[in-house]
């Protein structure tokens, strides 16, 4: 696929996502936004293995979406992927949908496991990475966190398990955009250098543009090629809300929907 | 009927976690893709038997530190990619610790994960109040998917090992540290979803679980020198819990005391509370942790702190009946 296809498949997802939670009413489009890049690298960029049409096949690479929030950019991915229809991206968060706020792996297709209580989703992929290897199977795992997600002490406990266990067909993306809830992630409570945290882990670590498509895809296929003992982090660096002029930034969009004039405005720019 | 031990046996004493390491190595020899995730404690848990059986199980079996969220966790993964996971540590750790991973992840996505720490309750002894877990089957019982277990002796603890790996989904299996009498005959297989009547009576059930079944075979000894009749129930399958035995039990005796060696809030107690109100309401009293933290000593000098042995049994007992 081309870099303008790329771009213009990030694009739908973009418009798909604030759709979907204007017309929930709520959600995460903050962190949505920022991942909605990587996302498209991932499902259609060649990074990850996978078949829409056989979602359990076991033939596929495993993606975790650690920060489960941003449920929304998965859907929308998983959606114009093929994995279910894309009209009913509009159901999110409502009564008999499947598509629940956070991923539920037992209604959706694609979706590996459910997540949602943060911190969960490196450790999760620590045993799903070592149960490939038990296996002798090669194929990768996956997982995509937040930074403020990074606060979680498990995180660490996980970072600690994958390089003592040589965990090489691990990849942890941190969706670095530097905001949480509350507000910025260094006034909130420090990440510090979370490239030297990963180092000093025993990780193996590359930063990236976390919007350059191409070069996602690149830093993702190196780190799934490399099989030197070492668990792989890619500190994607990103922007909260992009794609999105006022949310561009603001912690304030981490967690609510736009109302109908916000919406409208939102569509235009993404349209 | 189901077989109990023998005079012989019953003079043994075994503790429940001895049952779990060779059980998962029976298991895994059986061709159950097993794996085992401790957290710094596979002596005590005995999972280490597994990993020290073969090269094949040792590469099987995780050690996650001091670090129970990640193991709980790992676990999960494990059982993603097709394994049948076991985890470890201490009950206080193994799920308190980790609760937020058993109910998000574990349970949420109904994971063949097998939630089997010992230690629980007041008979780890002399470590004391932090380490004697109290409430493991009130927030384990909770958990939607979540079967609880809790065997009396070392042979009933194999067959809920082996229940566990063998019928899918979420397990918690409460072992315990001391040393207990043999209740059932070994390689004894007990069901889900059953309760076990080892003794039969007619003035009163008592129903218990894990070390408290023994205390309440004592009970019943003693008070039938006292002219009063008891029926004994294991309640093995705290959940589900067998509604027909104990209803057809407290129909019969028109009284029930629950024993356990946890709180009375939210534990054994509680589900046959829960069940009789519904089904069949009779006088009922409650003999566990009276909704407090323990301490440290002997496990059987606590027993008597805290009323939890026979003679509280039979207090209990006497008490219950009057209010008939």
């Amino acid at each position: 696929m081309s870099a303008s296809e790329l771009k213009g498949i990030a694009h739908d997802l973009r418009f798909d996502i604030v759709k979907m939670i204007g017309e929930a009413g709520s959600g995460h489009p903050g962190g949505s936004l920022s991942c909605a890049d990587i996302m498209t690298a991932l499902y259609f960029g060649g990074v990850l293995k996978h078949d829409p049409q056989n979602p359990k096949t076991a033939d596929r690479d495993r993606f975790i979406l650690a920060k489960g929030h941003a449920a929304p950019a998965l859907y929308a991915a998983l959606a114009h992927a093929g994995y279910f229809p894309v009209d009913e991206l509009m159901t999110l968060r409502k009564l008999g949908s499947r598509l629940q706020g956070h991923p539920d792996s037992s209604l959706v297709p694609g979706v590996e496991v459910s997540t949602g209580s943060l911190g969960q989703g490196l450790s999760i992929s620590c045993g799903l990475a070592a149960g490939l290897k038990i296996n002798n199977d090669d194929h990768a795992v996956i997982a995509l966190l937040g930074d403020g997600e990074c606060q979680e002490g498990q995180v660490w406990e996980a970072a600690m398990f994958a390089a003592h266990n040589k965990l090489d067909n691990l990849i942890a993306i941190v969706d670095l955009n530097g905001l949480q809830i509350d507000g910025c992630t260094s006034d909130v409570c420090d990440l510090g250098d979370i490239c030297a945290k990963f180092e000093a882990f025993g990780w193996d670590v590359s930063e990236v543009d976390g919007h350059d498509i191409e070069a996602v895809i690149g830093v993702l296929n190196d780190a799934k090629a490399s099989r030197n003992g070492k668990p792989h982090a890619v500190i994607a660096h990103t922007i909260k809300g992009k794609g999105v002029s006022y949310m561009e930034n603001q912690a304030s969009w981490h967690g609510k929907a736009p109302n109908a004039d916000e919406l409208a405005q939102a569509l235009e720019e993404l349209a | 009927m189901v077989k109990l031990a023998d005079e012989t046996l019953a003079q043994q004493k075994k503790a429940t976690r001895a049952a779990y390491g060779v059980t998962l190595v029976q298991l895994a020899d059986e061709g159950v893709p097993i794996v085992a995730v401790d957290a710094d404690l596979s002596g005590s848990t005995t999972t280490k038997k597994f990993a020290d059986a073969k090269p094949e199980y040792a590469a099987r079996h995780f050690n996650a530190g001091i670090a129970e969220q990640n193991m709980v966790d790992v676990a999960a993964g494990l059982a993603l990619a097709g394994n049948v996971a076991f985890t470890g540590s201490f009950a206080v750790f193994g799920t308190g610790r980790a609760y937020d991973q058993i109910r998000n992840t574990v349970c949420y996505n109904n994971l063949d994960v097998k939630i089997a720490p010992s230690h629980a309750g007041i008979s780890v002894g002399p470590d004391g109040g932090s380490h004697q877990m109290l409430e493991d089957i009130t927030i384990m019982r909770g958990l939607p998917n979540m079967r609880v277990l809790v065997p009396a002796d070392y042979a009933a603890a194999a067959a809920a090992i082996r229940l566990a790996a063998t019928t899918p989904g979420p397990f918690y299996v409460r072992m315990g540290r001391a040393s207990v009498p043999c209740v059932y005959a070994d390689g004894v297989e007990l069901e889900l979803g059953r309760s076990y009547v080892l003794r039969e009576g007619s003035d009163v059930t008592i129903v218990a679980c894990g070390v408290e079944v023994e205390q309440a075979m004592k009970a019943a000894v003693e008070l039938e020198a006292q002219g009063i009749s008891a029926e004994v129930i294991d309640a093995f399958s705290v959940k589900p819990l067998d509604a027909e035995t104990i209803v057809a039990s407290v129909s019969k005796t028109g009284c029930v005391v629950t024993a356990e060696e946890h709180s009375i809030v939210g534990g054994l107690g509680s589900a046959v509370a829960e069940l009789l109100a519904s089904r069949h309401p009779a006088p009922i009293e409650f003999v566990g942790m009276k909704d407090c933290f323990g301490k440290s000593g002997s496990y059987e000098e606590l027993s008597v702190f805290y009323g939890l042995d026979s003679i509280a049994i039979d207090d209990a007992v006497k008490t219950v009946i009057a209010r008939k």
